[in-house]
């Protein structure tokens, strides 16, 4: 098991670094290609939340990264320090009513690249989200 | 990499060859000038080639939605060409296969608009 722990600055830089560096350890971890896009995709999509709507560009809040590769797959744990997130306010993108609405598709994206999605608060004020992915879905 | 977008016209169809990254920051809003200036110019007929962007995230496809949406209520037609298989499984996942036409062949698809 390896374990990689950092914590990024509240920019869209931060938001590509955490998708690059998730992706070098989902290839480290057996992931191929694809497999990669995915993950790097999904975190994208969660640090992008993390940025703009948890911590809405403060300069005072971090992002926290934790991510750890395991013989079956990858994991990664993405938490904010921004008010806090409810999941149920997001409409469902699919609706015929909401297909074309600018935003709110991140969610659907992530929980249709990785094999586990969970949402929570962050001990000590925030969100926290919890992205896992199995080699053996591949 | 951010995208790159240049535009030349086929007939009475305006050409968008796309190349790089359409995601949230510079990507999308470079992407969502760029459909919003053809549009106040008169283009009605927008192809959005897509055949070097290596990578779109969910913004990028909300900027994409929302031409879709300006071009459209301006009573044009915008459609896709050169779609990677990546950008495929996104237009599948969010069921907006649904809502933009898309080809595989610029000819077929420039010989489409009405």
């Amino acid at each position: 098991m390896e374990k990689l722990q950092t914590t990024l600055e509240s920019t869209l830089q931060s938001v590509d670094h955490a998708e690059e560096l998730v992706m070098l350890e989902a290839g480290k971890a057996g992931f191929d290609e694809d497999g990669q896009h995915q993950i790097g995709m999904a975190v994208r999509e969660c640090a992008v939340n993390a940025v703009v709507h948890g911590n809405r560009y403060n300069k005072n809040k971090k992002v926290h990264l934790d991510v750890e590769r395991t013989a079956t797959g990858i994991t990664v744990v993405i938490g904010d320090e921004g008010e806090g997130f409810d999941v149920n306010s997001i409409a469902d993108p699919l609706a015929p009513e909401n297909l074309l609405k600018q935003s709110g598709r991140g969610l659907l994206l992530i929980r249709a690249f990785m094999d586990e999605f969970d949402m929570h608060p962050r001990p000590g004020g925030g969100t926290e989200v919890r992205l896992v992915k199995n080699l053996a879905s591949e | 990499m951010s995208v790159k977008l240049t535009t030349r016209q086929v007939g009475d169809v305006t050409v968008v060859d796309a190349a790089g990254r359409i995601t949230l920051g510079e990507g999308a809003s470079v992407f969502r000038d760029t459909i919003r200036d053809l549009v106040a110019k008169g283009n009605k007929k927008l192809l959005i080639n897509l055949s070097e962007v290596s990578y779109i995230d969910s913004s990028g496809i909300g900027e994409m939605v929302s031409g879709f949406t300006t071009v459209t209520n301006g009573g044009g037609q915008l459609k896709l060409v050169g779609l990677s298989k990546r950008v495929k499984d996104l237009l599948q996942i969010t069921k907006l296969y649904t809502v933009f036409e898309a080809f595989d062949d610029e000819t077929v698809a420039v010989g489409s608009f009405k």
